[in-house]
């Protein structure tokens, strides 16, 4: 039976629930606006700003000032580059896992787990002196390896149980119908495998696209993906706050959207199954 | 059921990742470990010998290493208290019914997918700022002196900008969980007479208690290795330099590989203790 909401109580719960979310979102909201205005209106008291006019000159500047879209076709390559090489090496290993389970399989999945925990900093040097020797340092081929290995974990992860709610009579039915294990991947396992691999797309473009430690450290002037131009801005001169403001939101855009179509996929990959 | 041939192949299918994975840990951390025992600056001699575990008593009695823990503890707690305990408010919150739930939710979500060094740099600048920033502008309106947060208030400024990042995961995590619950357990409890807060504390805590444990621990981890925040913002000044980043200042800054190769094993250490009860709930988890 289920309980009858009074309009009352509804109308509250909304008021209040808009009002947590307002202040939550905010900082975003307020940097949309600020994008918008001129540098001078930009630093004006929050009324004032939004009485002033609206222009879309700071996204001018900023695209022709700072090469901001080298920048971001470098955060592009990284995330689907390393998504992309992660999936090659991971769809194999997590079908595997996930439907020739042998006594090692949890052993491996959690051990995988363990070098997702291993702390950035505790390889700083060691990486960094990697990437001098192979002449890898500010290329966009290093990091797109270095994205990879930190999210492959997360993909291998996810895939697998995603791939564990397959059930195995379908494949054992194929089988007998003939199929041998090219057409078993093909034509039966990979159309019902494609939502599970969107969805661990989705969640590791994004991963890959905030990654805020080595990105920093590994790039300069070159392969600096997003992350590490907005950086930049940490040092201004004069008056900044609209072309911040423009600079960010362009950087935020693309993955907010995406964000919006993988809340549930975020809730199992970053808890590794323990909260569906 | 699965043949011999199978069994084969499916080792081999696994092959490339845990080779990979396997390097990945090895190599580094292997390096990590000789520089650890090695006298090491690069700019200054470079290679001068071994000297046993010189460093890792180094790294703990230099003057800046117990306020990195300090550091290091206040944001984690700081950052773990506010966003578990708003994060469960906030869960049974958008768990009620109300209008327009899907775009509360996408709001309440957005700052997770927010880069680091976007959210830092614009609560520094935008908001923070005390001159020109939104909050100084609020508090002069109200007619209150501005407060320079990040260097009077800097370790709460950070606290506060790393929670605002990680409230929605805590959010997100604990609203999935509270979905999960049996409205009918809720309904008989409401019958007997308990009261909403008798309902939270015996029926809604421990039913979130593993959520809540998952919180914690898969946060504790990203937040013992915060960096880009600190890094755009105090550059690890006013009493912000947490352990990771007094080890990236060594390796990187003052270029002393040893020193700071000692000090990434003891996070290693740490981040291991932290994740075998992590890896003991997901393992559980995995045989369910």
């Amino acid at each position: 039976m289920a309980r009858a909401v009074t309009t009352r109580r509804k109308t509250v719960n909304t008021a209040l629930a808009w009002m947590v979310a307002v202040i939550i979102f905010f900082p975003i909201l307020w940097i949309v606006v600020l994008s918008f205005k001129t540098e001078g209106d930009a630093i004006k008291a929050p009324l004032e700003v939004l009485s002033a006019p609206w222009t879309v000159e700071s996204y001018a500047v900023v695209q022709e000032r700072s090469d901001y879209i080298k920048h971001f076709s470098n955060s592009l390559i990284l995330s689907l580059g390393s998504t992309f090489l992660g999936l090659l090496v991971a769809v194999p290993a997590a079908w595997s896992m996930a439907f020739v389970p042998s006594r090692r399989t949890k052993d491996i999945l959690m051990w995988m787990l363990s070098t997702k925990m291993l702390p950035a900093v505790g390889v700083l040097y060691p990486i960094y002196l990697l990437f001098i020797e192979l002449g890898l340092l500010d290329t966009r081929v290093g990091l797109v390896i270095v994205l990879m290995l930190i999210n492959l974990p997360i993909i291998v992860w996810m895939l697998y149980t995603y791939f564990r709610e397959i059930p195995g009579e379908i494949l054992e039915a194929a089988r007998m119908d003939g199929a041998g294990l090219r057409q078993e991947i093909l034509y039966v396992l990979t159309p019902m495998a494609v939502p599970g691999i969107a969805s661990t797309v989705l969640l590791n473009v994004i991963l890959a696209w905030n990654e805020a430690f080595w990105t920093l450290i590994l790039t300069a002037a070159n392969a600096g993906p997003l992350t590490a131009f907005i950086a930049s801005y940490s040092s201004p001169e004069g008056l900044f706050y609209a072309k911040l403001s423009a600079a960010s939101t362009m950087a935020i855009a693309p993955i907010l959207i995406l964000g919006w179509f993988s809340q549930k996929q975020l809730v199992r990959g970053l808890t590794f199954g323990a909260v569906k | 059921m699965a043949t011999r041939h199978s069994r084969s192949a499916a080792r081999l299918m696994m092959a490339p990742a845990v080779i990979l994975l396997l390097g990945w840990m090895l190599v580094p951390l292997t390096m990590t470990l000789y520089f650890s025992f090695k006298k090491y600056l690069p700019m200054r001699g470079g290679d001068l010998g071994w000297v046993g575990f010189d460093n890792f008593v180094r790294f703990v009695s230099s003057s800046a290493f117990w306020p990195s823990v300090t550091a290091t503890l206040t944001l984690v707690l700081g950052v773990l208290v506010i966003t578990v305990i708003l994060g469960i408010l906030i869960a049974l919150l958008l768990d009620q019914p109300m209008w327009g739930q899907g775009v509360v939710r996408i709001m309440v979500i957005a700052p997770f997918f927010v880069m680091p060094t976007v959210s830092a740099l614009v609560w520094k600048n935008i908001m923070m700022d005390p001159i020109n920033g939104f909050l100084g502008h609020l508090t002069r309106a109200v007619g209150l002196q501005p407060v320079d947060w990040l260097s009077q208030a800097s370790m709460p400024a950070i606290t506060l900008i790393v929670s605002w990042e990680w409230l929605p995961f805590a959010t997100l995590i604990l609203l999935t969980a509270l979905q999960s619950l049996d409205r009918e357990q809720l309904e008989a409890a409401e019958m007997d007479g308990a009261g909403p807060f008798a309902r939270f504390f015996f029926i809604m805590i421990p039913h979130l208690a593993r959520a809540i444990t998952v919180v914690i621990l898969i946060q504790t981890i990203f937040l013992l290795s915060i960096f880009a925040e600190i890094f755009v913002t105090t550059g690890g000044a006013f009493g912000t330099k947490t352990l990771t980043y007094l080890i990236y200042q060594r390796v990187v800054e003052s270029q002393n590989i040893g020193l700071g190769s000692a000090g990434g094993i003891y996070a290693v250490i740490l981040a291991n203790i932290v994740a075998i009860f992590l890896m003991r709930i997901v393992g559980k988890n995995l045989e369910a």
